[in-house]
Order: C-alpha cells, then structure tokens, then sequence
C-alpha cells in the first residue's frame, strides 16, 4: 500500500483527480438515483403549484430563514405524528425550490399549520406572539403588516420555477401578478377563476384583516393557511407509497 | 528574477473584467436596494484590482523576492480573527435572544432568523474559511520549499472571498438568502466564490508543482481534499434559476426530496471537508511542528485520509432519518456513517501519539494544550456524530438541542482550538517575532475558551435531551403529558447557561485577539535564521 500510495504522492494533479473520484461516488450512488427510481416521489391527488400569492408568502417565509427554528416534515415516529398529522410524504414537497424540510425545532413543526388556526390568530400571533402565547420566544413580525407586498417580480418567478420543473402554464405565468391581488380580495370577487386556474383547494380571501391593502402578512398567512392543505391523503395507496 | 505580462495576468484580467461588468450590471438593473449596494461593491473591488493590476503592468517588471510570500498570510490571519470576533458576537447575541426573546427587537434584520446565517457564515467561512486559506498558503510553501506560484492570484484569493464573505453577511441581514443551512448565499455571491476557487485550486496545484520535494507532504492532501471536494459541494448544491438580473432571488433547481439529499449531502460535507479535513491539515503540519516530533504513523495516515475522502459522502442521509427520503438511503447514510469513527479515530490516535515524547510541552506551552485539547474534541465530536447517525439515537436526538451541542463540540472545541493554538504559532513565525507577547494570557484563553465550551455543551446536552423526552412522554390514557410550548419555557435555564459560556468563549477570543495584537505590535525577533531555504529552482 505504502509504495503505490508514494507513486501517487507525486503527482499533485493526479492526487486531486483521485480525491474528486474517490469523493464523488457517495454522491453518485445516493443522489442519482433520487432523479430515476419513480416510487421516490408518491402519487397523490391534490397537489398543485403554489399560487402567486402562496408563493409570495413562501418567499418571505424563505427571506425570514424561518426554518431555523421550524421544520416542515413529521416523521413517522409515533410521537410526530400524534402531535402535527399524518407523516409528510414526498409528494407534499414536490414544488418546493427549496424543500425547507429544516433541522431544528425551537418552535413546532409547519408541515401541516394550514386551517389549524384562523387568520386572525396568525396575524396577532406574528406582530407580537408573546401577547398569545405566553412564554413563547418567538420574534415579532409585526413590519410584515405594514410593508405592501411587491408583485412586480411575480411573473419572473413563476417562470424561473417553471424552468426548474414547476407545471406552471403560460397564462398562469402572464396572470401572475394580478392573480396575488385577486387571492387577497375581501370581496372575493375572483374565487372561481383562481380555482379553475390552479385548484379547488385555493382559499381567496382578505387575510391580514386590512382589506384594500395586500401586504407581507397576506402573503405569508396564505401560505401558512395552506400548508399541509394540498394532498388529499385518502387517495394515497400504502402499498404504492412504501419505499 | 524578471517578470513580463504573463497569460495568467490575461486570464485574471478577463476574470476581473467580466467580474466589473456582472457588478454593473447588478448596480444598473438592480431593484432591491441592498443587492443595488453589492452591485457597487463588486464593481468597486473588481475595478480597483484592475486598477492595481494596470498599475503594476505600467510600472514594469516586478522583481520577485526569493522568499516565501508571507504577506497575504497575515493578511489572511487578520481576516480570521476579525470575523470570528464577529461570528463568536453575534453567536452569544442569538444565544442571549433564545433565552430572553424581547432582545430581537423585532426589526426584521435584527431578528433570530436573519441573524443566525451570519453568525454560521462568520465562523464557518469567515473565521474557518480565512484560517484555511491562510494556513494552506503557509503549509504548501513550507512543505514544497516552493515561493506561492503567482503574485496576483494569492490577493484575488484573498480579497475576493472576503468580498463574498461580506456581500453574504450583508444579505442576510436585508433577507437575501437561499434558506439552504450553511449554503445561504444567493446566486450571485455562489459565482463570485467559484471563480475565487477555480483561483484557490490552480494555485494550489501550481505551487505544489513548483516543489523542491519530491512527496507531497500529508497536510498538503488535506488541504486539497478541502479544495476539491468544496467546489464539487459548491456547484452542485448552488444549482439554482435565478429570477432574472433584477432580483437577488434564484429558486433552487431541485425539489423536495431531492434538494433534501442534495443539500445534506453538501452540509454535511461542509463540515466533512471545510471543518474536518482542512483543519486536519492545520494539524498534520502545525502539531508536529510545535512539538517537534515525526507524525506517528504513516500508514494510519493514509487510511485516516482515504477513510474520510471517501466516506462522508456517503454520511448526509442520517439529517434525514424517518423523514420522506427513501428508506434504503437512510439505511446507507446511517451504516457509512458508523464506519466513518474508524478513520476519524485513526487521526485522533495519529495526532495524540504523536504528542509521545513531548507531553510536557502540553504543561508549559499553552499552544499545544489548545492543539491536545482540539484533538480530544474531535474524538468526541466524531463518536458523538456517528451515535446520533444510528436511527433510534437520531429519533431522539433530532431537531433538538442536542444537534447544536454536537455541533459546537465541533466547532469551538475542535476547530476553533486547532485554530488558536495554530495561530498562536504561525503569528510569531509571519511576523517575524521572538515568540507570543503573553503566555500568561494565551492560557487565560485556554481556560476561558475551554470552560465556556464545556458549559455550552453540557447545557446543550441537557436542554437536547430534555426536549426529546418531553415531546415523546405520554400520560397513562396515551396523551401528551406537555405541549409544546411547555418544553419550549422548560429551556429557558439551559439558554441562559448557554449564552454565558458562550460570552466566556468570547472573552477569551478577545484576549486572545489582544495578545495577538500585542505580538505583532512588539518588536521584530533580532536575526532570523531561515531553518528551511526556499529552493530557487523546482526539483526534477
């Protein structure tokens, strides 16, 4: 061993190369095959792209760096699932660029917050959570109320995430910007045609309690309130889904 | 020596060019006001190094000294100690705001979220990347006997990733980042770290070929594992669309599952080949030489090498134990990552047997207690690592406290400790002194640094442990004894524990950064010897 290994102690560029062979083939086996084994991701009917809206939240939720201290994914542990739902499947994942799945709960796990709550509790609970939760440790949110949320950028996302694999169609994309005003309509003028563009589990509706005014909190509670939402888990097949 | 326009100073020139240009282009079209800023910043610095560069051409050719480059070394040691001074503050501060949460001020930049990734950043990259990039610019020097093999490059090096450093700090704080643990950086900062590390890397192997001996030496091997296998991590993990040129934001090319093997893989590996392997090398070279004696064993050296390069890859699956990745990849993560103890323990023995003989230089120079004490923690850490990697370990273990305690048993008590004892060597020797201006205070930050490391992961531990149980206890009608939020109050002592030893480890690092300080303000050793003569010519 020791006289080969002093062959290739000698080659400073051959060393390199062997290290980048050596060290890529963990990745190659446990990576790879995540793209092309199909039972990976389950089959499950429900889940749909995020609306501009969700997604506008989700961004927020992503700018926070929220998963620091909350995970989106229960485990199949007992004790996971007894306390937040149903275990997360794959599938309930599948449009997440990135997958904030986390690593650390200080607060509770998000996987399934959607409907748990109503929007006001959310809004009173992120400007100042301890006035709800007495004891909590959580930061205030409250600037999320008083800055508008910016659209203009919306359109730019949605194809983004459409080149990375996300199914958005060209008007959904066009739309994408007036589409996150009609979700957070008081009036709820535009309900039917949000639905038929993305799903019946879209929820329009004012949900910072400041109609008139889309903000930051419109966007990140519609994104909490559909959390967990999305996957109708009577239609997933055990059988199908065990990896 | 005589130096003429070369085609490295074409290449860096169009890098540097096509660098200014990005930063234009980010200043022009920019809209968030904060991503216009480093749209500035990296015209700025890209233009003044062109500008230096012109200057340099204009003034003819540059004598090149036959000594070794210990300039941007210093350079790079001051950059460490400033950002772990930065990354310790901020670390204590998120530590004060988990146990007294109104200290957020709920200002969005000041709040725990956008916080923490510049604490991570300060001292994984900030203090740890800068030490790596110092030392490595040492240790290949010294063990070729080989000048660095460019002028320029060790500065593009040098500057450029603390512009990276300070254009991700700075994000953070205005809510520009990927949210991907230890890999927050948007995309714009993710391509100016590559053409930096496409810079590190041929330097490396230039210098390196450039040698007057004929084995590379074994710290050298480390150095370039952390090299390679950071850029493979880099690329792949940063793969992203960005929105368009206007908006810092890219949206990760993966998914879901995918992204989540995907992003352990690399942090998991952060730690494998950032905080492991490097700072291995660190030991490979420094240990030895601030004790005087052989590495023990070459043998154990190689298998501890290859151990490592090739299994830890295999390690990032058991962040995701009983999550939605596929079972048989969290079975493979879990397995690889109990083999790996065993070359991770053949550096701890290679290192502590290495200390044969000269034990009592661990009693008199406060030095090689950091690098003895370095050592143990990373015994610790990795056995501690590969029993939380066990499946039933990890249902306890996982998204607790205890995951933080692992992780700082790492970082202070084994990187950071390498790190000092490093420095408190490698200061004198660039700067030409006697020796430390204070003994006394080197191991009154020995003490510091070693208490408030032991307070921190005890504290870890218990509050980790407590957590777990307390989300998992049932009462006798198979309910929840305690909520949620009953667990989060139960912390509320451990926290505050926590945040006290980290403000000794900070007190320390400041005494340490004074002594330091001190050393180099004093006055230059009488006449140097130089032990090792720099090799004019590269050996056949």
């Amino acid at each position: 061993m020791s006289t080969h290994h002093q062959k290739l102690e000698r080659h400073s560029l051959g060393f390199a190369m062997t290290i980048l062979v050596v060290a890529s083939i963990g990745g190659l086996v446990e990576i790879a095959p995540l793209f092309t084994i199909e039972n990976t991701v389950e089959k499950v009917e429900g889940m749909r792209p995020y609306t501009p809206l969700e997604l506008a939240g989700r961004d927020i939720y992503v700018r926070e760096g929220c998963y620091a201290c909350h995970s989106q994914m229960i485990r199949t542990l007992r004790s996971d699932v007894e306390r937040y739902g149903h275990y997360s499947l794959a599938a309930e994942s599948m449009y997440d660029h990135p997958f904030q799945w986390g690593s650390k709960r200080t607060g509770p796990d998000l996987a399934r917050i959607g409907g748990k709550y109503s929007d006001a509790w959310h809004v009173a609970h992120l400007e100042a959570p301890r006035e709800l939760v007495e004891g909590s440790i959580m930061p205030g949110y409250a600037f999320l109320s008083e800055a508008r949320l910016a659209t203009g950028h919306l359109p730019a996302s949605l194809k983004a995430l459409s080149r990375a694999g996300v199914p958005y169609t060209k008007a959904q994309i066009e739309n994408a910007e007036k589409d996150a005003a009609r979700q957070a309509d008081f009036e709820q003028n535009y309900e039917g045609e949000l639905q038929d563009s993305y799903g019946d589990n879209v929820q329009v509706r004012d949900f910072d309690g400041a109609p008139g005014r889309l903000t930051e909190m419109d966007a990140l509670v519609a994104y909490l309130q559909m959390l967990g939402t999305l996957a109708d888990l009577e239609t997933l097949n055990p059988q199908e889904s065990s990896r | 020596m005589q130096r003429n326009l070369s085609i490295e100073d074409l290449v860096i020139f169009s890098a540097l060019f096509f660098v200014l240009m990005a930063g234009l282009a980010i200043l022009g079209w920019g809209v968030p006001i904060a991503y216009v800023m480093h749209g500035w910043l990296i015209a700025a610095a890209a233009g003044w190094g062109l500008l230096w560069m012109l200057g340099r051409a204009c003034g003819g050719a540059v004598k090149i000294p036959l000594e070794y480059n210990d300039r941007v070394i210093r350079f790079g040691i001051i950059a460490a100690l400033i950002w772990g001074i930065i990354g310790f503050t901020v670390g204590d501060i998120l530590a004060w705001q988990l146990a007294f949460p109104s200290l957020n001020g709920d200002m969005s930049w000041s709040n725990f979220g956008r916080l923490r990734p510049v604490h991570t950043s300060g001292v994984i990259f900030g203090f740890g990347g800068n030490a790596l990039i110092a030392t490595s610019f040492f240790v290949v020097q010294r063990t070729s006997r080989a000048r660095l093999a460019s002028e320029t490059l060790p500065w593009v090096i040098f500057w450029g990733y603390n512009l990276f450093m300070v254009i991700s700090a700075s994000g953070y704080l205005s809510g520009i980042t990927q949210s991907k643990e230890y890999a927050e950086p948007e995309w714009y900062a993710d391509l100016l770290l590559l053409i930096v590390w496409i810079g590190y890397l041929t330097l490396y192997l230039r210098t390196l070929a450039k040698r007057a001996e004929p084995h590379i030496y074994v710290a050298n091997w480390y150095y370039l594992a952390f090299i390679v296998v950071i850029a493979m991590l880099h690329v792949v993990n940063n793969l992203a669309v960005p929105v368009s040129i206007a908006y810092p934001k890219s949206y990760s090319l993966f998914a879901g599952t995918q992204d989540a093997m995907t992003q352990w893989w690399y942090g998991h590996n952060a730690v494998g080949f950032l905080l492991t392997a490097g700072f291995l090398g660190m030991l490979y070279y420094f240990l030895p030489k601030a004790v005087n004696r052989p590495v023990y064993s070459y043998r154990m050296s190689i298998v501890g090498f290859w151990g490592i390069t090739f299994l830890y890859l295999w390690a990032g699956a058991h962040h995701l134990h009983y999550t939605a990745l596929p079972d048989w990849v969290q079975y493979l993560g879990m397995t690889m990552s109990i083999i790996l103890l065993v070359p991770s323990w053949a550096s701890v023995f290679n290192g502590i047997l290495t200390l044969n003989g000269a034990w009592d230089k661990v009693r008199t120079d406060p030095a090689v207690r950091f690098m003895m004490v370095a050592i143990l923690f990373y015994g610790l850490s990795t056995f501690e690592g590969s029993f939380m990697a066990i499946r039933p370990v990890n249902s306890l273990s996982h998204y607790t406290d205890w995951t933080v305690g692992h992780v700082h048993a790492g970082a202070l008590g084994w990187v950071a400790f390498i790190t000092f004892g490093t420095m408190y060597k490698l200061v004198p020797w660039v700067w030409k002194r006697e020796g430390v201006y204070s003994l006394k205070l080197e191991a009154w930050h020995f003490w510091l640094a070693l208490i408030g490391t032991l307070i921190y992961v005890g504290a870890m531990w218990n509050s980790g442990i407590t957590q777990s149980l307390m989300w998992q206890t049932y009462d006798a009608d198979g309910a929840f004894l305690y909520s949620f939020l009953d667990s989060v109050v139960e912390m509320h002592p451990y926290y505050v524990a926590r945040a006290i030893g980290g403000l000794l480890y900070l007190i320390g690092a400041c005494i340490g950064v004074y002594n330091i300080y001190m050393t180099v303000s004093g006055p230059e050793k009488v006449k140097t010897q130089q032990a090792e003569p720099l090799a004019s010519q590269p050996a056949e």
